[in-house]
């Protein structure tokens, strides 16, 4: 056996490279100085002809472009604060909206119940190309073009959190529930104090997901926000690559970190998440 | 989410049927006007090939990741959290590393050099396509690997047992005890990264812009570059049909596996 963890080591190290090295760029390109960086990737970018390098550690370390970006940049600051803006009531949204309706899916026997599962399953493995004519057709009716909520919206009322969460309240056991019907709690009061703290897990994980997915939007801002300035990070970044190497280094990363560090305090979440994702119903 | 999915998407699969303003019924006509574009086609193709080829590719890749992480089980959790870094990197904050790579100047082509072999014009060429790939399998290893070990991890110590008992080699232990237990889980595996391979249009609309090389562009630029153009009746069609493929695609795993129980 252990032999074989030995052996197992290699490849798997040897893949490990192709992230670690991501990371490694990244946070040395960060410390670089835009000299350096001409220097070495800068035939990457412009054509001339010539062939980048890149080296394992920067020559002079600095921070003058992290600084420059942070103290001289205040549009970075406007698209950290859209891109905010939209993450944070997205998940919120997430979170309100699907919490009960994934209790009531996963604990009230209704008519159409297991029809309505089914079609959020569907919806839920729909691509964005596919919900993007729809989506687009509400919120042209209800006038929300351009406006953060064209993006909010249809995030918060999304099916993923849903079924992430159903899973979730359906793995409460329902002796805790009937113990709390005799205790003459009403359905609200058992969905708030049953209900939710046994399912926070699968509600983490919904969070955690939720966040990853709206930090990095893409397509979601790009087709339902026209005017460039409410535009988050994500949209702006691949805009300054060409022009400031130096900051499109720095901004990059801080675009990175927070996406890690939610990544590395919620991954026994995030694993609980795809898991859910897994289980045959 | 009945308000922002379902019945607009009802509405949507009307319109299909309807002119751009939606007040004439002209029956079959987008669809006649979708599947006769060029465009559409190459896209389609494109997407066809894309999933036919990364599918099976990430299927096997993973799963191999997952076995091996399991076999470094003191150490595996390390590992774990590096494949599944990728799936927090946010598309963007890569854009430039990606342009730093695979534009002609790039670091891949210094790399070919020091080898000495001939630079390959990763962007401008049939190339831009295996860069796809390899960049679809960058992210979602991980994810796959995540949903194998649970599935490995579920199958029960005994059956391995009664295999050793029986004289089965580690071999044969894999192919007769892990193989056929892994079964239900290829469904949904497959299912999710069909899913998945629809959000490699982030890299490569990043990358490449609204017009990337032929080989990789894919039904997501086609629908993003009609929606620019408001053709709402083609756009609606393209996606009726997108979502029925697709439906059908993950009926058609269901059933099949569901046969294999």
């Amino acid at each position: 056996m252990r032999r074989i963890s030995i052996l197992a080591h290699i490849p798997l190290v040897g893949l490990a490279m192709l992230v670690w090295w991501v990371l490694w760029f990244m946070l040395m390109g960060t410390l670089m100085s835009v000299e350096e960086l001409n220097a070495t990737i800068g035939a990457a970018l412009h054509d001339d002809g010539g062939r980048s390098f890149w080296p394992v550690l920067p020559a002079w370390p600095t921070l003058q472009p992290l600084a420059r970006l942070l103290l001289d940049t205040p549009h970075f600051f406007v698209m950290f604060w859209n891109t905010f803006r939209l993450v944070v009531p997205s998940v919120a949204g997430q979170i309100v909206l699907s919490a009960p309706a994934a209790w009531a899916l996963s604990r009230f026997r209704f008519r159409g119940r297991k029809l309505l599962i089914t079609v959020y399953i569907a919806l839920m493995l729909m691509p964005f190309q596919v919900t993007m004519v729809p989506n687009f057709l509400v919120i042209d009716r209800l006038g929300l073009m351009d406006n953060v909520l064209a993006v909010i919206l249809p995030f918060a009322f999304s099916a993923f959190p849903v079924f992430i969460m159903l899973k979730g309240f359906d793995a409460v056991p329902h002796a805790l529930l009937e113990a709390a019907s005799i205790d003459g709690a009403g359905p609200v009061r058992t969905f708030l104090h049953v209900g939710l703290p046994l399912g926070l897990p699968s509600i983490l994980a919904a969070m955690v997901l939720g966040f990853l997915d709206v930090w990095g939007a893409i397509e979601q801002p790009m087709t339902f926000l026209g005017d460039p300035s409410a535009w988050p990070l994500s949209l702006f970044l691949p805009q300054i690559v060409a022009e400031e190497l130096g900051l499109a280094m720095a901004a990059s990363l801080l675009m990175l970190l927070p996406a890690v560090l939610f990544f590395l305090f919620g991954q026994k979440y995030l694993e609980l998440g795809i898991q859910a994702a897994g289980i045959k119903e | 989410m009945l308000i922002f999915f379902l019945i607009p998407f009802v509405d949507t699969v009307r319109r299909s049927f309807y002119d751009v303003r939606g007040v004439n019924f002209i029956g079959l006509e987008s669809y006649v006007s979708v599947v006769n574009n060029m465009a559409f086609r190459l896209a389609a193709v494109n997407t066809a090939r894309f999933v036919a080829i990364c599918i099976p590719l990430l299927l096997v890749i993973s799963l191999g990741v997952a076995l091996l992480v399991r076999c470094v089980r003191p150490g595996g959790a390390v590992f774990k959290t590096t494949f599944l870094l990728p799936m927090a990197v946010p598309v963007a904050s890569v854009v430039l590393l990606w342009q730093v790579l695979f534009n002609d100047g790039g670091l891949a082509n210094s790399v070919l050099d020091f080898f000495g072999l001939p630079g390959v014009r990763f962007m401008g060429s049939g190339a831009a396509f295996w860069v796809l790939v390899a960049t679809y399998l960058w992210k979602n290893t991980g994810y796959n690997m995540v949903l194998w070990l649970a599935g490995l991890d579920s199958i029960s110590d005994t059956l391995y047992e009664a295999a050793r008992v029986d004289g089965a080699s580690k071999l044969q232990s894999f192919r007769y005890v892990t193989l056929p237990c892994l079964l239900p889980t290829v469904g949904i595996v497959s299912i999710l990264s069909l899913l998945n391979s629809f959000k490699v249009f982030r890299e490569a609309y990043l990358v490449a812009g609204a017009y990337p090389h032929d080989s990789m562009y894919l039904l997501q630029h086609l629908f993003n570059n009609w929606f620019v153009q408001l053709d709402i009746s083609r756009l609606s069609a393209a996606a009726t049909m997108l979502a029925a493929v697709l439906l059908v695609m993950i009926l058609i795993i269901r059933r099949f596996l569901d046969e294999k129980d």
